[in-house]
């Protein structure tokens, strides 16, 4: 087992030193590791702010913070999770690292306008980082007009610049990766052979040009609201609150989905390697990544059901919300379809792909409950809403982040994890994910209310059950960083294809060299052959 | 692969010059697309508010003098004309074309947003800016003020994101100049010409649309001009 | 859009057109036509958008994915709009208080 580094070949991270080697770059490779950097920091932002919202709850009458700071906190928690870890998460990192590789490209379509998008990141993240600093802000992460308007006392039109800049990062990001994925493919490679994690991708794309500028329009209005005060939301001079919440959810709701289909681009890649076997229904995964993602802008209003929408509307919506879910199950049924007569390994991304099909399918199931309006009168604004969207958030999208990062690690870094740390790691983390998330299904269906610091003592078990579990959780989190970091200098050397899989990007060094390929691929076989697999591809270097 | 072709014809990431303009062109339209949406929430909330307040949108409407509307739509077509004309110039490699195009352009854009900022300024004498104490609008009620403020928080939102796009064509046709000056464009590559002038076209449909909805609503019901 | 270049007459026709269009349909707005007032507007401001689109943006020469490119945008304008418009249109229509 070699540890010390072989006479070094060059490759992406050592071509160039310096920092303006890295802040100046156009490697996506190395933009993708910027992105790393910036999402990991916010997501341990956010994880601090769950934190004190779950010490908070273990006592029924508060106590460690005031209301008002108990309001900064939930907001802070939702800004910096959605808007700086869970958008960007999957597509800027994994996807820019990958996609180019996958199709057999040098580079994504515009380089240079990858590394502005990164900076808007940065920039964005920089403003709703002051304004946490500055004293926060309490408007919940909808930001609810007339409150966030008119009526808050904080740092608002911080945290909106912050969100509205790093909307931009995201729609240039799509922009980059759909012209990309048009234009730029090897030779022999069809759109059916191409990976299913470049599909999620393009969809993924797809909602962030066509969504994302709503809530920027969104955000400027509210903008202007409070800083000119001209009314656009002010029920005072005849404006409608309810349309701040149409324009707001617009986009809301189909950034979830920016949020999970990437997700589930690595699901594919994982169930397919660690099965051995190309994914079954390939197309019908193919063709139900773009039906989510047209689908997905058609039912915001299940947002609005007990805001003062019309009942007609709200029936539309919901009607239209349970289409939804059609494509997502279509996935959940392939992959399960894939495994029957696999040759299966129960290596750590497989643990997380496991991980994310269980708690998906509850996240999604309970995403049915609350789409219908009746139930959803009862349980809008508990617990139970809460519960539902973390189970896809973090029992799905997070899971699948760490599957995906344990998988292509040693692409990127040339180094094995260590596999028995990390198989804990994924084990604590999803005992402890249960034991925060599942209390709260039924805090939230006995009336606990959502973004409340103080309740009824009967609430009290389940919440502590709650925190318990978030403490497990936290521990889960912190192992894969401090392995990963002792894995650059100690970890095993890679090879090209630790895992045996196919794809263009396994066909190439780890780390692989700044333009990718030595020589230009082309793609002669269809996806997840695996007989195309060499073997001293995956022999240890 | 350490010789990889880096010009600005055709990108290192780039096999050949004709993928070059083919993915920088569908990337300018997919970002048109994104302006779409943009634009689109305010276009939203003018529909909401106006089906909700017709009459006092009609009357705030009339307010606005057509005619210099309709003027300065015109001059806005002109520009486009002379955008597509210097993209046609820069096909046919006629440099010096190029730039008398590109400067009759930045004329039009200018004299528009000049029109534009003589408009504003008549809004703010007659007491119609939204958000100020000073507010009133003639021929509404009292208890309808508020409505009126809306419609001009949307005329000032809408017209003002416009004029902001406007600023920042000048703005790249101005670079353009410079580069068109140098000799940077040839048959062969013109792209940067061809990109900014569908944004430069788009902002111009935009207007057309802002221009009936904002200028026009039921004009036979109020003042003439 | 390889080797399309279209003449200047093509161009001086489509602004001809685009200046009259401006014209009437700035005429048309001080005659009364009750609710056909707006569709007419819109009509002719969408066919301005066709002139600008098609000749000056040499959309008409573009390939199939830009048109579909920009279909997809409108449509999703489409959306945005009926759909918002489905709640503010029909309040108060199934009788329900507050609804």
């Amino acid at each position: 087992m070699i540890t010390t580094a072989a006479p070094e070949r060059e490759h992406y991270l050592n071509a160039s030193y310096g920092i303006k080697s890295w802040l100046l770059t156009k490697d996506h490779k190395r933009i993708a590791l910027l992105y790393l950097a910036t999402i990991t920091f916010f997501f341990f932002l956010g994880g601090a702010f769950a934190t004190l919202i779950r010490i908070e709850l273990l006592t029924p009458t508060g106590g460690i913070v005031s209301s008002e700071t108990y309001n900064k906190l939930f907001t802070m928690h939702g800004v910096a999770m959605v808007f700086f870890f869970l958008i960007p998460a999957i597509p800027a990192t994994l996807g820019n690292f990958f996609l180019p590789m996958m199709i057999g490209a040098r580079d994504l379509a515009f380089p240079r306008l990858n590394l502005l998008s990164w900076y808007l990141l940065v920039i964005g993240g920089l403003f709703a980082l002051f304004a946490m600093l500055a004293g926060g802000v309490d408007t919940g992460w909808t930001f609810y007009t007339p409150y966030s308007t008119t009526y808050s006392n904080s740092w608002v039109i911080a945290t909106a610049l912050g969100i509205f800049i790093s909307g931009f990062s995201s729609i240039l990001t799509g922009l980059n990766f759909i012209v990309t994925i048009h234009r730029m493919r090897a030779p022999g490679m069809t759109w059916f052979r191409l990976p299913l994690f470049v599909w999620a991708h393009y969809a993924t794309s797809l909602i962030q040009v066509l969504g994302t500028p709503v809530i920027a329009v969104t955000i400027l209005l509210l903008f202007c609201e409070r800083v000119f005060h001209i009314g656009i939301f002010d029920p005072a001079l005849g404006g409608d609150p309810v349309l701040f919440q149409h324009l707001f959810w617009f986009y809301s709701h189909p950034a979830v989905y920016i949020m999970v289909l990437p997700a589930m681009g690595v699901i594919s890649e994982l169930i397919s390697v660690y099965s051995r076997k190309p994914l079954f229904g390939y197309k019908f995964i193919a063709f139900s990544s773009v039906a989510i993602a047209v689908l997905s802008f058609l039912v915001w209003g299940h947002h609005l059901f007990v805001s003062g929408q019309s009942l007609y509307a709200g029936l539309v919506f919901s009607f239209l919300s349970y289409f939804v879910a059609i494509p997502s199950a279509i996935k959940v049924f392939n992959w399960t379809a894939t495994l029957y007569k696999g040759s299966i390994s129960y290596d750590t991304p497989m643990l997380y792909a496991f991980g994310f099909i269980g708690l998906f399918t509850v996240g999604g199931l309970t995403g049915l409950f609350v789409a219908a309006l009746g139930i959803d009168v009862h349980v809008t604004d508990t617990y139970f809403v809460i519960a539902h969207f973390h189970y896809i958030m973090v029992g799905g999208t997070i899971m699948a982040y760490l599957g995906g990062m344990h998988y292509y690690w040693p692409k990127m870094t040339g180094r094995m994890y260590p596999e028995g740390w990390a198989k804990l790691s994924a084990v604590v983390i999803f005992l402890g994910f249960n034991l925060t998330f599942f209390p709260q299904f039924i805090l939230g269906y006995l009336g606990m209310p959502r973004r409340y610091h103080v309740y009824p003592e009967e609430f009290q078990v389940l919440h502590v059950l709650s925190t318990a579990g978030a403490s497990v959780l936290a521990v889960g989190y912190l192992m894969p960083m401090i392995y990963f970091v002792w894995s650059l200098r100690y970890g095993q050397l890679a090879p090209a294809n630790p895992w045996g899989a196919t794809g263009l990007e396994w066909k190439t060094a780890s780390p692989p060299p700044v333009h990718n390929f030595d020589e230009p691929p082309v793609m002669t076989h269809e996806a997840y052959d695996y007989s195309t697999v060499i073997q001293e591809e995956i022999e240890v270097g | 692969m350490a010789d990889h072709v880096d010009t600005l014809e055709l990108r290192e990431q780039f096999d050949t010059a004709e993928q070059q303009k083919d993915a920088s062109t569908l990337g300018m339209w997919i970002f048109l697309i994104t302006e779409v949406m943009f634009f689109g929430g305010m276009f939203l909330a003018y529909t909401v508010y106006r089906r909700a307040y017709p009459d006092v949108f009609a009357i705030a409407s009339s307010s606005l003098n057509a005619v210099i509307g309709a003027i300065n739509t015109g001059v806005l077509l002109l520009s486009s004309f002379t955008m597509v004309m210097a993209v046609r110039a820069a096909q046919l490699g006629q440099r010096k074309t190029i730039i008398l195009f590109l400067t009759l352009t930045l004329f039009f854009g200018g004299m528009f947003l000049g029109v534009k900022a003589y408009e504003w300024n008549e809004k703010f004498q007659e007491h119609h800016i939204p958000g100020q104490a000073a507010f009133h609008l003639e021929g509404v009620a009292p208890s309808e003020q508020g409505h009126a403020q809306l419609f001009f928080s949307l005329y000032f939102a809408m017209t003002g994101l416009h004029a902001l796009h406007m600023v920042i064509g000048v703005g790249l046709l101005s670079f353009l100049m410079i580069q068109a000056a140098k000799g940077t464009y040839s048959a062969t590559y013109f792209t940067p010409v061809d990109v900014a002038g569908l944004y430069w076209h788009f902002v111009d449909v935009i207007w057309i649309f802002l221009f009936p909805l904002l200028y026009l609503i039921d004009r036979h019901l109020g003042k003439p001009l | 859009m390889t080797g399309h270049i279209d003449s200047i007459k093509t161009y001086v026709g489509v602004l001809f057109a685009l200046l009259i269009l401006t014209g009437v349909t700035t005429a048309v707005a001080y005659v009364d036509l009750g609710a056909f007032s707006v569709v007419v507007a819109l009509t002719i401001a969408v066919i301005k958008m066709l002139l600008v689109a098609l000749f000056f943006m040499h959309l008409r020469h573009s390939n199939q994915l830009t048109k579909l490119v920009v279909l997809g945008g409108l449509m999703w304008l489409g959306i945005l709009l009926a759909l918002t418009l489905s709640d503010f249109a029909t309040r108060g229509w199934l009788g329900v208080p507050g609804k």
